[in-house]
């Protein structure tokens, strides 16, 4: 067998690869190791429409839940609204809008085969021989470029040679209950802080149509127990949201929030997770997903075109995503670092001074804030100090 | 090599990205670990369910 293109994974990544090949005129496999592409989600599923936006994708406004704002809440409970802007958007209901994307690519040309495992890949004379096995056997694709969106756990990363390996540093362990009759303004997401409800993270919940996504993630160094202990506590110790309430369906998931993996070799290109693409504050990652996949086949076209697929070549890649993403990420790693250095007590300051607005600007993290805010408030020195300080 | 508990693995793959010996893979929805394993221990702490732990 020979394609093109073949990509691993058929998530968001993987599908918005296929559809964008597909639509260039390339012959473009797609091969998914699950044996339905969507569940299990890893995922809390929410989108901004500004993100939507971004990558020219609509959703299905039958399945999906519209969002208009989020609720931020400090551990005493103190909370803070924002509205407008990024806050509007959607919970996707992922097992659908994923095969709604694989449909588009198969639409598009795009081939699938589904239940086939990626066993590994060799380069051969400028061409990738990638092993499959599914349910007719093993088989070798000879592919001219590789498109790794196969998530957290990439072993086209791996395969390429690339130091892919994610650091549990910068690596959320994520749990997550979908559950039913949850007690919370289904108009709103809603996010809670604290180091003994997420140390290093957040727990949120993300109501859905019939249900909401109810979850955490923490970081390691910090955690006195697993993810789902957390979950647990959390849950038990809201009665007023959680009374009556069941899950139908459990998650769970590794969010890479920190990128250091290289995302371009000979014939190979990484993206989503895979390439470690993640929103490092929220840690969301399906319209960053989805937006590399359309820069990385920008970039492939004219490279497959010309015959030319040197990482010198695909490097066009990388500097499309740092133009659009660098400075951004940079800024909201510093604000992550920020907040990892928060206690309770912070927390509830920051809750106290902080409105809607003054989140953007936080989120911006534009330093004349807190400048700003000290004129009024000389007490928050502490905290402008933790912000400031590298 | 380390154990799995695969009636408490939820399959999301989240140790097979941090395995610095690429010893885990998901098959499927299976997990399995190879002889490459070093029990290092780093997707224990990661495993959100408890599903792995370093033999005694």
């Amino acid at each position: 067998m020979k394609a093109d293109v073949v990509v691993v994974g058929a998530g968001p990544a993987g599908s918005v690869a296929g559809t964008e090949f597909a639509r260039r005129g390339f012959d473009v496999l797609v091969v998914e190791k699950k044996q339905e592409i969507g569940p299990p989600k890893r995922c809390a599923e929410g989108v901004s429409q500004n993100g939507l936006d971004t990558v020219g994708i609509d959703v299905d406004m039958d399945v999906h839940h519209r969002i208009e704002g989020a609720s931020l809440y400090a551990p005493s409970g103190k909370k803070v609204v924002m509205e407008g802007g990024d806050m509007f958007g959607y919970v996707l209901e992922r097992k659908l809008f994923e095969k709604q994307l694989a449909a588009r690519a198969i639409e598009a040309g795009a081939t699938y085969m589904v239940d086939t495992q990626a066993l590994d890949m060799h380069r051969r004379d400028d061409r990738w021989n990638v092993r499959l096995r599914g349910l007719d056997g093993e088989r070798e694709v000879r592919a001219r470029l590789v498109v790794g969106a196969d998530g957290v756990e990439s072993k086209v990363g791996r395969w390429a040679g690339f130091q892919s390996v994610n650091r549990l540093s910068d690596y959320h362990s994520g749990i997550q209950y979908e559950m039913a009759n949850v007690n919370v303004d289904p108009g709103h997401i809603h996010l809670f802080f604290g180091t003994e409800v997420a140390p290093l993270g957040y727990a949120w919940i993300f109501p859905k149509r019939f249900s909401a996504n109810v979850g955490l993630g923490v970081l390691e160094r910090n955690a006195e127990m697993s993810a789902h202990g957390y979950l647990r506590r959390f849950i038990d110790s809201n009665p007023d949201i959680f009374m009556g309430a069941s899950p139908v369906e459990i998650n769970a998931g590794g969010v890479p929030v920190n990128h250091f993996t290289e995302m371009v070799g000979d014939g190979v290109m990484l993206v989503g997770d895979a390439a470690q693409l993640v929103n490092p504050i929220h840690g969301g990652g399906i319209i960053r997903a989805m937006h590399s996949s359309q820069l990385a086949a920008e970039v492939a076209e004219p490279a497959l075109s010309d015959g030319d697929l040197s990482r010198e070549r695909l490097t066009a890649y990388v500097h499309r995503w740092d133009e659009v993403y660098e400075e951004k990420t940079a800024k909201l790693l510093k604000l992550r670092a920020f907040l990892e250095k928060l206690e309770d007590r912070d927390f509830e300051l920051l809750a106290d001074i902080l409105e809607g607005e003054d989140i953007f600007e936080l989120s911006q993290a534009r330093i004349s804030f807190f400048i700003k805010k000290m004129l009024k408030r000389p007490s928050l020195l502490g905290l402008a100090r933790k912000y400031l300080a590298d | 090599m380390i154990q799995i508990d695969l009636e408490r693995c939820l399959h999301c793959g989240g140790c097979v990205g941090l395995c610095p010996v690429d010893a885990l893979t998901l098959y499927g929805e299976r997990l399995e670990v190879s002889e490459a394993c070093t029990e290092c221990g780093i997707c224990v702490k990661f495993c959100p369910v408890e599903a792995l732990e370093v033999p005694r």
